[in-house]
């Protein structure tokens, strides 16, 4: 045994490293270098640089406020999410019943959409003159929570299902056989056997929040400012550089801090033997279960697809009638702009940057998550903190820093189109990274010990046994992946060449001028938004039924 | 039954194809341009701008050139990124410095000196930089929108200067933009510096906040989630642009004779905003991007200007579309502030506001 050791670590070394290069390479390249660029341009560039003015910028109540505010409400939102979030993925994991992938599907849309547009919905449903009339939450911080939960909820759904449906179900038989109550085995089997699955998603809901950024200028109002918006105020509209580079840095110190504390915490395996989902899953046939099943699709229904149907709704009425009038306006480029883009080319082209996106997030998150569970665990409670990063950095001061260092020849990709695929899959693979650490450390050494010693190489026990197990987890990454690249708006504006646009591009092109085609259009291109989504989601999801085979 | 592993190759495949595809797909482009010896001209500019197609195109034609737009974010981060850039500059023209930007651009040392043949045709009022380095292509008032069809409902007059504000009738009817996000929001705390004086201007906004107004991150925030006129929102008034209604008739599917919205632009009540481009220094190709300045000023270009962007063209030989003539506003006294002293104070005066409003 001791020999296969030996000479399985010896041989296997340098394809680790490899693994190990793809996720730290990209990571230095279009990271790690453009910051270290704008930071050393901001302190060291001599022209307005003052330690005085920072420590003042430090230590100013104003700024220990927004900090503070950044905190508890990116911690409470966490909270609420999660509260919303796993009784829905109890009842996803465990129950069988109609319309499930549709429903979570409906679930996962909201992920895409501009804020601006989800505070129309909002508007449309909880205004003054809303369905919910009464409630008012504009511009309050209830309004923040609302849209954190809206946009997060599928994060903790779609991680935890994923993960609880694979729990063994003998486990808890057994348990419930010795006399455990169903409470008991929840928190003494259930729970802890889930714990990592709902902390990385609690992680991911987390860093989400506490990078708020139009939700908080949108939906939160002048009022509230959370660290990322003070960058924006501070980089773009006051020209402080040094500010927003130390409040960067702070962003980017709490993210490692707190990720660091949380990987070192973690117990390192939780070994269970996964099995394929269809044999855990029950019918619903007492009227208990069928009461808990109704309550989630009902919540689901209310929650998310209300907000939706209140965007189609709008698409679609035109002068108090059912029209496709700015439908079929979409198709005409009615003011010769240079910068009108059909429909198709919208679709197609936020289905190409996000294709993209999701195969390099894939590949890099899957290599990534290898590396840290492979790696020590001193180094692998490096690791890990440092691939979350780029979630919580600010997306102005990564972009300033890369259009001052990747300028020249042969990384000139100031204005290529290239950088658009990058800048999203810097944001999307650490959503695969959380998703497949779980699955990864939970497949027992045995497994593969026992593939090894039946003569597979490390390869074929990679994708014979690994693989497999990973399956579902890398689908969930891949659908989040795909989401962020169809949702994101900036980067893709930046190479605004007409030919490049995408559906948010769009969006925020009809809803820079007044008038009512605009307004409709905009909507039209939202429903068209969510439509390519929740294709895109059933597309990806057909690849994941090997996962069931695998075992 | 299909192997695990050959759908996950094929996955991969797809994907890697996809790539490949959308790659090679620029690549080619970029080839095709460098061997016609089509010389790329890049402009730099903000998320609002606007062209007709066909007008840019008579220019690529004629001097055998490409375009190239690159939509830099608003128009404050725009500017901070041609200032970053520099030393290699991401562009040779920038287009959208507006006159509260202009003093931190000229000293940032940005551009380079034009006097195009086409600044005959500039009202000397909109020309403020003497050497001119930056020299202003469009320009447009902000001021106070109002719904029509809420105030003839309501029996109510609208707003005709800005201490109507104040008045009780207008209690919870006002929806402005907070000056340190939006330029709107900015051009608005502007005009009542202007109105009221350094000492006074708080006092109004103090009373208008007793007034319950509403104040808002951006434009789009505003206009399209509060205004009655344009949402669901409840707020007949909003800080918005004096060729708004041109928009709101230009963009409707039924023609109409009068706008949805009003402006009130009258008594110092509106602030001027005066775009600029400029050559960018470093630029390798000088030549061409004098006659891309002079094309900018051109009329071609500036009577294309109303309807792409809802300004008014600098050029004052340019004609003025019907629905602009009929429906957008330009006023004879507007707010006067003096952009050095803009561009001096601006952050305090934010600074303050954002103590006293929020």
């Amino acid at each position: 045994m001791d020999r296969i050791d030996v000479v399985t670590k010896g041989s296997r070394w340098i394809p680790r490293l490899a693994v190990a290069l793809v996720p730290l390479g990209f990571l230095g390249i279009f990271y790690f270098y453009p910051l270290a660029g704008i930071f050393h341009r901001s302190f060291f560039s001599g022209e307005i640089f003052s330690m005085a003015a920072l420590l003042d910028l430090a230590t100013s109540r104003r700024m220990a406020g927004i900090v503070w505010f950044t905190l508890w409400q990116a911690g409470i939102s966490t909270l609420l999410t999660l509260v919303c979030a796993l009784p829905c993925a109890y009842v996803m994991a465990n129950f069988d019943f109609k319309a499930k992938k549709l429903i979570m599907t409906l679930a996962t849309i909201p992920f895409v959409l501009p804020t601006i547009v989800v505070a129309a919905a909002f508007q449309a449903l909880a205004g003054e003159n809303g369905f919910v009339a009464g409630l008012n939450l504009e511009h309050s911080i209830a309004m923040i929570f609302l849209a954190h939960v809206f946009y997060n909820f599928s994060v903790v759904l779609r991680i935890t299902t994923g993960f609880w449906s694979f729990l063994q179900q003998q486990t808890r038989e057994a348990a419930a056989m010795l006399g455990a109550s169903p409470w008991q085995v929840f928190f003494k089997v259930t729970l802890p056997l889930l714990r990592p699955a709902i902390l990385a998603s609690a992680i991911l809901v987390f860093i989400f929040c506490f990078s708020s950024f139009g939700v908080i200028l949108v939906l939160g109002g002048p009022k509230f400012a959370t660290v990322e918006v003070e960058i924006y105020r501070q980089a773009a509209h006051l020209f402080n550089l040094p500010g927003a580079a130390v409040l960067s840095l702070f962003q980017i110190g709490f993210t490692f801090g707190m990720m660091w504390v949380y990987t070192s915490l973690q117990k390192r395996i939780t070994t269970f033997i996964p099995q394929s989902q269809s044999q855990g899953l029950k019918q619903v046939v007492t009227l208990k279960e069928k009461f808990m099943v109704a309550t989630c699709v009902g919540f689901i229904l209310v929650f998310c697809l209300a907000p939706m149907a209140a965007l189609v709704i709008k698409s679609l009425v035109f002068e108090g009638g059912l029209s496709l009038a700015f439908y079929k306006e979409l198709f005409l480029n009615t003011s010769g702009s240079l910068f009108y883009v059909s429909p198709v080319d919208a679709v197609e082209n936020s289905l190409v940057f996000a294709a993209a996106t999701l195969a390099l997030a894939v590949v890099i998150g899957v290599c990534a998550a290898s590396t840290i569970q492979r790696s020590k665990k001193r180094i692998g409670a490096l690791l890990d903190p440092i691939f979350m990063l780029p979630l919580s950095t600010s997306a102005v001061t990564l972009g300033f820093g890369i259009i001052i260092t990747l300028d020249k020849p042969p990384l000139n990709l100031r204005t290529s189109v290239m950088l658009v695929p990058i800048a999203h899959t810097l944001v999307a693979f650490p959503f695969v990274v959380r998703s497949v650490l779980p699955a990864i450390s939970s497949i027992p050494a045995s497994l593969r010990e026992a593939a090894s010693l039946l003569g597979a190489t490390p390869a074929r026990v990679w994708f014979h046994v690994d693989l497999p197990i990973m399956a579902r987890a890398i689908t969930a990454g891949a659908v989040f992946a795909f989401t962020m690249s169809l949702g994101e708006f900036g980067a893709t504006l930046f190479i605004a060449r007409p030919e490049y646009s995408t559906m948010p591009v769009a969006i925020y092109r009809f809803l820079g001028q007044p008038g009512t085609m605009n307004y409709g259009q905009a909507m039209a291109v939202s429903s068209m938004l969510m439509l390519v989504t929740a294709v895109g989601f059933l597309f990806i999801e057909r690849f994941r039924s090997f996962g069931d085979q695998g075992f | 039954m299909i192997h695990p592993i050959s759908k996950v190759i094929s996955l991969v495949m797809v994907f890697s194809l996809v790539m490949a595809f959308s790659l090679t797909g620029c690549s080619r482009d970029d080839r095709i341009k460098e061997s016609d010896a089509v010389r790329e001209i890049t402009l730099m500019t903000h998320d609002s701008f606007s062209a007709s197609a066909r007008v840019i195109e008579a220019f690529e034609k004629k001097n055998h050139a490409k375009i190239v737009f690159l939509k830099s974010g608003d128009a404050g981060e725009a500017l901070n990124k041609a200032i970053l850039s520099r030393n290699n500059p991401l562009a040779d023209l920038f287009y959208g410095v507006d006159n509260t930007f202009i003093s931190r651009a000229l000293a940032e040392d940005l551009f380079l000196p034009y006097s195009s043949p086409m600044l005959a045709h500039v009202d000397e009022s909109l020309r403020l930089d003497p050497e001119n380095r930056l020299v202003p292509v469009d320009y447009g008032d902000v001021c106070i929108n109002y719904d029509r069809h809420w105030f003839i409902e309501k029996n109510i007059a609208p707003p005709e200067t800005l201490e109507d504000l104040l008045e009780p009738r207008f209690k919870g009817l006002t929806v402005v933009e907070n000056p340190a996000t939006s330029s709107p929001g900015l051009a608005f705390l502007l005009t009542t510096v202007a109105r009221f004086g350094e000492q006074g201007y708080l006092d109004f906004w103090q009373q208008l906040k007793n007034n319950d107004v509403l104040i808002t991150s951006g434009w789009k925030e505003a206009y399209w989630g509060k205004f009655s006129a344009a949402s669901e929102g409840t707020r007949p008034v909003v800080v918005s642009y004096a060729s708004s209604p041109a928009a709101e008739v230009y963009f409707s599917k039924t023609p109409m004779e009068t706008a949805p919205t009003g402006v009130m632009t009258g008594h110092g009540t509106a602030f001027r905003q005066i775009e600029f481009a400029g050559i960018l220094k470093g630029t390798q190709k000088p030549a061409l991007a004098k006659k891309l300045m002079d094309f900018l000023l051109s009329k071609e270009f500036q009577e294309d200007i109303p309807l792409q962007m809802f300004v008014f063209p600098a050029n004052n030989e340019a004609t003025l579309p019907e629905v602009f003539t009929k429906h957008a506003t330009i006023t004879d006294e507007p707010a006067v502030i003096d952009y050095k002293t803009i561009s001096e104070k601006r952050d305090t005066w934010i600074e303050q506001w954002t103590e006293s409003m929020l």
